[in-house]
């Protein structure tokens, strides 16, 4: 028992780094997310089959397979990543972890967009057209705003395996909350009592989370709730 | 593949993928049986066995699941050991990372499976379980008769997504070292200073393994709904 008080703040350091990983690689994410999921749903080839190929492939691959890609392999590539300067930043396991969270995440974002996206009713898009909108207005006053508020619940989900996820960046020495977990029990041989603290700890973090982005799905959803109270 | 030199490791890469799919197959015929038990309990007259089973559902689909497998494989020896201390017994367990890891994935997957089954159960029509219940046959009978081949169907699409999610955590196995996929890969790119060749190989076997569960998958969606009309 005290061990696992005395190693409570360290966790909780550890939680600091996952939250740090997490959030940017979401933001991030996101960011990428939707202009590649209107790329997705272009009728274009050369715009939607180079995202679907993105989407295809790391959606289709473990995380930890591309993990391992762009932090051991980026290695057999360093005399062409320090002739472009980039070396360094693969050095990083930090960075490499952000990498492939957002990558990863951007894939699944991307998917889950085109859902939305698809999803808005065509009358809307009709009605929209009739107003005299098109192209970047269009998309940013009625598609955008609408696929967002579809696709909330699946893109809630997707959030929260990211933050599960990304216990793997502890494997790349990372010092996330698993990392800092599996330090101390391989020192302490206390193994069932700090995993199950971390257990905890991510069980705190989780439904936390999930309660935040519930909060924000009724807040965007709040003009629909009216009538219901 | 003659234009990549795998230098003599390809064999390594074969084996440890028919071990993720060993362990996959293995792993997801416990997580449908735990899904099924799962779903009986969610629906069940007992107030403590359905809290039982929300607590199950809850706490499992929050934890990582590297986090669980790290608990099973190290902390349960060691949680063993404590308490068998304390009886005064001193025993030394060591666990088989694939009957660790095999279970640990199949009881993270149950949780989602269970999920998927509650969705199906609920699909099912009220009315014909009414219908069942005044033919005279029991729960456990309209369970298998009535709502289990109707479930298969509806939970069906779930399930695969249950697949292919698995599969890719199978990948998990390989740090507590599993020679599976990953970690022979590990090993080869380890021994060949070549990593990036080797995780890509092992990206494509698992991007494959994806591809066939899809075909698979929905020759097995058309077939369960051949005898239903589309509206």
């Amino acid at each position: 028992m005290d061990l696992i008080l005395q190693s409570i703040p360290r966790l909780l350091d550890g939680a600091l780094i996952t939250m740090q990983i997490t959030g940017l690689s979401v933001l991030i994410g996101f960011l990428l997310a939707i202009p590649l999921a209107i790329m997705r749903v272009s009728r274009l080839r050369v715009l939607w089959m180079p995202v679907y190929v993105f989407t295809f492939y790391f959606r289709g691959t473990p995380l930890l397979v591309q993990m391992f890609l762009i932090y051991y392999g980026s290695g057999q590539f360093q005399g062409f990543l320090d002739s472009v300067g980039l070396w360094y930043l693969f050095q990083s396991a930090w960075f490499c972890a952000v990498l492939s969270l957002t990558l990863n995440t951007a894939a699944y974002s991307t998917e889950i967009f085109r859902g939305g996206i698809q999803g808005v009713p065509h009358g809307e898009v009709e009605a929209a057209r009739a107003c005299g909108m098109s192209g970047m207005l269009l998309y940013r006053r009625i598609i955008i705003p609408k696929a967002l508020r579809v696709s909330w619940p699946a893109y809630t989900n997707e959030v929260i395996f990211l933050l599960q996820a990304s216990s793997l960046v502890s494997i790349i020495t990372v010092m996330d909350i698993t990392g800092v977990a599996r330090e101390i029990a391989a020192r302490s041989f206390a193994f069932y009592e700090i995993f199950l603290t971390a257990a905890v700890l991510y069980l705190i973090i989780v439904y936390g989370l999930l309660w935040v982005f519930r909060r924000i799905e009724n807040r965007i959803n709040a003009h629909l709730n009216v009538g219901a109270g | 593949m003659p234009f990549i030199d795998l230098h003599g490791y390809g064999w390594l890469i074969i084996q440890g993928a028919k071990l993720t799919i060993y362990v996959g197959l293995c792993a997801m015929v416990m997580a449908i049986v735990l899904g099924l038990v799962g779903v009986m309990c969610k629906f069940s007259e007992s107030a403590l066995i359905r809290f039982l089973v929300n607590c199950y559902t809850t706490v499992i689909r929050g934890i990582p699941e590297l986090v669980l497998i790290l608990l099973v494989y190290y902390g349960t020896p060691t949680l063993i050991q404590d308490v068998s201390a304390l009886f005064g017994h001193h025993v030394f367990i060591n666990l088989d990372p694939f009957i660790a890891g095999t279970l640990t994935i199949g009881f993270i997957y149950g949780a989602f499976s269970t999920e998927v089954f509650r969705g199906a159960y609920m699909s099912v029509p009220k009315g014909q379980i009414e219908a069942a219940h005044a033919c005279g046959m029991g729960r456990m009978l309209i369970f298998r008769r009535v709502l289990l081949p109707q479930m298969m169907r509806f939970a069906l699409p779930g399930l695969g997504n249950v697949w292919m999610v698995l599969i890719k955590a199978t990948a998990l196995i390989s740090v507590i070292q599993l020679p599976e996929l990953m970690r022979n890969a590990d090993i080869a790119a380890r021994a060949t200073r070549e990593p990036f060749t080797f995780f890509f190989i092992a990206s494509l076997i698992y991007l494959g393994i994806t591809i066939g569960s899809n075909i698979i998958q929905q020759w097995a969606e058309k077939r369960a709904n051949r005898g239903i009309i589309r509206e």
